[in-house]
């Protein structure tokens, strides 16, 4: 079974996206980088992410996930910011019950994006 | 074989996704997850039916009006499909009706020439001429009104605006758009809070948006908080007033930012009067229309006080 099933699929992305997003613009670290954003776009890109972190169908490159963040890379994000955004992954799946080895996985596929993502 | 027609031309899809039949005919839509996720490639089908798992994730009010994922759809009937929406249509218009709602804000009706569909708090464009045209609201309600009805309020040395106070009279014809947004009720659980609030000429969508839901039996808490800098700025507040008597679930809050008023008024900013009585909105709905700050603002402030992304509507001008 492939970690999205085990997961939950959909279902389990439909119900952290709020979750996750929550604590993203709670988290003082983070939070500046989505004043002014509009946020029913940002709610299917939040959902991209995660389906991506789960496992999920997706067909992203590296180069998209460069593209999609070189004007915040602009703007100082950074590692510091990059690792607030893996305790909030982890704090959302911990708060859905998911099993601590899932979350270890779902945890590694989304480091594996960090370079592309802070444009390394 | 189901073919996709676009642009007058029609393809046969094989066994492709809608997306890759286009793409391949050298049609250019922007992608990006080719999975249904990232919601990148939407486009409007015009007719034909859409497999559901085309529409899955979507928001209601995107579904309702033919919305649909291309890289996932692999359709079982001829569908045609619009790239960037109806709104793209124009109608001839008579205008049948101008009053001022106050003493910034016009009301104007108008009556299209041909069947024009559209739901209440979507918007139209109106054009001043080929190159000039400007979106409003609509405040009517399809099954309510026989008339579409705008709320244009009063931009200093505005193009726009000078043209319609000073020129635009009762009886004159006029271009339009077809109607777009996905600002508007969707029928279905009646039992649901919903919260509204609008500033200035921002209470046009939202009063089509409360007729309608009042209409469809609504049942669960509709309130409305419209906001302005004081008392004069309001308008509709007779018909407000008298929707809030025949229906006790409606409730009409006017707001006042600056300066204090009579007891009729809340005093302090739209959004944070309407979150200070209203502070967990787990499970409501919510439109915000008008000023794009406050919109932004009370998108974020709404979320965090417990209402799902889904659910959050917006409408900023």
């Amino acid at each position: 079974m492939s970690l999205y099933a085990e997961i939950g699929g959909e279902a389990a992305v439909n119900a952290a996206v709020d979750i996750f997003y929550g604590k993203v613009l709670k988290d003082d670290r983070i939070k500046h980088f989505f004043d002014g954003v509009d946020m029913s776009k940002q709610a299917a890109k939040q959902k991209a992410f995660l389906t991506v972190a789960f496992g999920g169908p997706n067909n992203y490159s590296g180069e998209d996930m460069r593209k999609g963040h070189a004007h915040l890379v602009a703007k100082g994000l950074n590692d510091t910011h990059f690792d607030a955004v893996m305790d909030n992954l982890g704090a959302t799946l911990t708060e859905l019950n998911v099993p601590g080895h899932l979350i270890a996985q779902a945890a590694a596929i989304a480091e594996s994006t960090r370079k592309d993502v802070l444009g390394k | 074989m189901p073919k996709v027609i676009y642009g007058g031309q029609s393809y046969e899809c094989g066994d492709q996704s809608v997306l890759d039949c286009l793409t391949a005919q050298g049609i250019n839509i922007p992608s990006a997850c080719h999975s249904g996720i990232c919601q990148t490639c939407m486009i409007q089908a015009v007719s034909g039916n859409i497999p559901q798992r085309a529409q899955a994730g979507l928001k209601d009010t995107l579904a309702a009006q033919k919305y649909f994922l291309p890289c996932v759809c692999h359709p079982e009937e001829d569908i045609e499909v619009a790239l960037y929406g109806k709104g793209q249509l124009k109608f001839q218009a008579q205008v049948t009706c101008i009053e001022f709602l106050n003493a910034d804000i016009l009301g104007i009706r108008i009556k299209p020439a041909r069947p024009f569909e559209y739901k209440a708090g979507q918007f139209i464009s109106l054009f001043k001429d080929e190159a000039t045209a400007r979106c409003y609201s609509l405040a009517s309600v399809p099954e309510l009104d026989d008339e579409l009805f705008i709320n244009v309020r009063k931009v200093p040395n505005g193009q726009m605006t000078g043209w319609i106070f000073d020129t635009v009279r009762t009886g004159d014809t006029v271009t339009i758009s077809g109607a777009s947004g996905d600002c508007f009720y969707v029928p279905g659980k009646p039992e649901q809070n919903i919260l509204l609030i609008g500033t200035g000429s921002g209470l046009a969508p939202l009063y089509g948006i409360i007729r309608d839901a009042i209409r469809n039996g609504h049942t669960g808490c509709i309130s409305l908080y419209h906001g302005s800098l004081n008392t004069a700025g309001f308008y509709l507040v007779d018909a407000l007033r008298e929707l809030a008597r025949e229906h006790p679930n409606f409730k009409y809050v006017p707001c006042v930012s600056e300066g204090n008023a009579s007891q009729d008024y809340a005093t302090g900013m739209v959004a944070e009067v309407a979150l200070q009585n209203n502070p967990v909105l787990s499970g409501w709905r919510v439109y915000l229309c008008g000023n794009p700050d406050m919109v932004k603002s009370a998108q974020q402030k709404t979320f965090l006080a417990g209402a799902s992304l889904r659910e959050i509507f917006a409408d900023p001008f």
